[in-house]
């Protein structure tokens, strides 16, 4: 489809692209910066508004854009994620002092790349955007450049990154080169020949290095911790939710479309990851005494629970993918906003500002307690959705083994999640009551709540939506 | 095959054995001076064998921008800060050997897998050359998108280089 055609498409991103350059120059001009946080939230709704579901796959920009379902769900992912992580940064005290615009508009940005990481089908597209959300990433990790922690986990981010771009733009080549084509179904085709296997499976290898930096997939997860632990406490919310989604969604495309011919191989590598990955988050989440560290370690292994449905490459894997994501958006991102309360209430970002939360502020505490066992997979709330569908993708695909390892994990995983309920409501409190919260904490905790409650108790108004 | 064709293959070869020789003296050179040339050194070899391959127009671009640009910068504020100029680092850790040995498994492999792969290369593939000005009708026909999307990227880089390198208010 040419250019002008495939305007009337693109008009949600049109409107995060005209909205961003819209807030950097009013950033300018006024003072009072609420009123730019605002126009970026009216931006995000907007843009909301006019998301439509394409009836067909829509190959937008001569196939540079390529709408179809698969990429509608994550436009709307994308969007709700940015909303949500922007309404928590308006109550973070570091960021309200430097360049809070800049960090508004960025963010308006940032789910541009989102989106299009989601449409990405070449090569030249996947590139370009995933190199787009990782720059942004690292900009928002040393946000706050004063502070030696940040600066430390940007650095960090930033070698790391170049250098899995740098391995996984060398696997990129190397399937170019044996098929002459940008296209990932082209790619795909050529693969189907015999001669071309060893080297389809040596570029697959560098995409999982790219691509599994990005997910914060085992071996390449080193950076996790120090970036979840030194970035502002709502960029680490954003950082452990969407980019490791979107991550996923293309490594599912370019697993099922580029990669398909290889067969078997491909799903033994990632259940060996699939394993190591929960295996090392959840051993060493244990140990943990900082709250983000501790929810970085936990978002690594559930990186390895949605690697499970990854791995089994069936079409039950590709819907336990989606519904593991979007249980996991809300839970994980309540989950911060109360960490980010407590952070804000008292100035500490240790395990041990928990304790005794029961008695310092009931409801913040109880809300908590079911992040914490949705995160674990608990029922009736949504983590256990999601839980429950890759666990039956691995055993429909026969994936034995994997199965077992992920239950014996969710044990351990019940074990740190319950430590912390237990700090809450089992030791005294060390400090007064919690005045009242923020606003848009407020908001932000309501919504996730809900939709953590609703997955769990009516899952299949959910199901249906994602899987139509 | 004529003289000249074996001059060509092998200037085409000594090329790239010096971008390679050069690109293992930017690692291992302790001195940071010394490492930046060798590095503009590379990036003028990578751009001979553009040019060497009929890639006219990215031979240009890479003198233009890497080398005329980015290593002039390089340079600069290595000079700048007087420090670095004249220091000497060790550029490896503990665990060099173990990675050399890791590598060199891994250049086998790749070596093994390049070779065995049927590459399709065509007469016609060889004899294509594009001229700046099919670059231009493309940038602003089928590629627009990618186009913008990488102005937008770079749009997005500069307002992040200027909230971190500003001071504060």
């Amino acid at each position: 489809m040419n250019t002008v055609e495939s305007l009337k498409y693109f008009i949600p991103e049109l409107i995060l692209l005209v909205g961003a350059f819209f807030v950097f120059t009013i950033d300018f001009f006024v003072k009072n910066k609420r009123i730019v946080s605002g126009l970026t939230l009216l931006t995000l709704t907007l843009s909301l508004c006019f998301v439509k579901q394409p009836e067909t796959a829509l190959p937008l920009f001569y196939d540079f854009f390529h709408l179809d379902n698969f990429a509608h769900f994550f436009r709307y992912f994308a969007l709700i994620a940015v909303f949500i992580t922007l309404l928590l940064s308006y109550s973070y005290t570091p960021i309200r002092n430097q360049y809070e615009g800049e960090f508004y508009g960025l963010f308006l940005f940032m789910a541009f790349a989102l989106i299009l990481v989601a449409t990405a089908n070449n090569l030249l597209m996947i590139f370009l955007s995933v190199e787009f959300l990782s720059l942004l990433s690292y900009l928002l990790v040393g946000f706050l450049k004063n502070d030696r922690k940040a600066k430390e986990a940007a650095i960090k981010y930033l070698l790391f990154g170049s250098v899995c771009s740098a391995i996984m733009l060398y696997g990129m080549s190397l399937a170019y080169g044996a098929s002459g084509s940008l296209e990932l179904s082209t790619i795909g085709n050529t693969f189907f020949f015999a001669p071309f296997k060893p080297l389809a499976l040596v570029a697959m290898l560098f995409f999982l290095v790219g691509l599994g930096f990005k997910i914060s997939m085992a071996p390449f997860h080193m950076w996790a911790p120090d970036v979840y632990e030194g970035a502002p406490t709502p960029v680490t919310a954003f950082l452990s939710v969407a980019p490791k989604a979107l991550g996923f969604a293309i490594l599912f495309r370019i697993m099922a479309v580029g990669f398909l011919s290889l067969g078997r191989p491909p799903s033994l590598i990632l259940t060996a990851l699939s394993m190591l990955t929960m295996t090392l988050g959840n051993i060493t989440a244990i140990s943990q005494n900082n709250m983000k560290r501790f929810l970085a370690y936990s978002s690594i292994a559930q990186a390895g629970y949605i690697l499970m449905g990854l791995a089994v490459l069936s079409k039950l894997g590709k819907e336990s993918i989606l519904i593991y994501l979007l249980a996991y958006l809300f839970t994980n991102l309540g989950a911060f906003a109360v960490a980010i309360l407590v952070e804000e209430k008292t100035g500490n970002e240790d395990l041990a500002a928990f304790s005794g939360l029961s008695q310092r502020s009931p409801v913040t505490a109880a809300m908590m307690a079911v992040f914490l066992l949705s995160l674990a997979g608990i029922p009736p709330l949504a983590g256990f959705i999601g839980k429950y569908y890759v666990f039956a993708a691995a055993l429909q695909a026969k994936f034995i083994m994997l199965a077992v390892i992920a239950a014996i994990n969710s044990v351990v995983a019940a074990y740190y999640y319950f430590r912390i309920v237990r700090l809450m409501y089992l030791t005294p409190a060390s400090g007064p009551v919690f005045s009242a919260a923020p606003k848009s904490i407020t908001v932000v905790l309501c919504l996730t709540l809900v939709v953590v409650l609703a997955m769990g108790i009516f899952p299949s108004f959910f199901l249906d939506r994602i899987l139509s | 095959m004529d003289m000249l064709s074996l001059i060509i293959k092998f200037g085409i070869y000594g090329t790239m054995a010096l971008a390679l020789i050069a690109a293992i003296a930017v690692v291992t050179l302790r001195n940071l001076f010394h490492s930046a040339l060798c590095l503009a050194a590379v990036l003028i070899a990578t751009a001979m064998i553009y040019a060497a391959f009929h890639a006219d127009f990215l031979a240009a671009a890479q003198i233009l921008l890497y080398v005329g640009a980015v290593m002039t910068l390089i340079i600069f504020a290595i000079m700048l800060t007087e420090q670095l100029g004249s220091k000497t680092i060790r550029q490896t850790n503990r665990q060099n050997l173990a990675a050399l040995a890791g590598l060199l498994v891994f250049v086998v492999i790749l070596g093994r897998v390049i070779f065995k792969t049927p590459w399709p290369v065509t007469e016609k593939a060889l004899a294509s050359k594009v001229t700046v000005m099919e670059l231009g009708k493309a940038f602003m026909g089928p590629y627009v998108f990618p186009f913008e999307v990488i102005s937008i990227i770079l749009i997005a880089a500069l307002l992040g280089a200027v909230v971190i390198a500003k001071k504060d208010r």
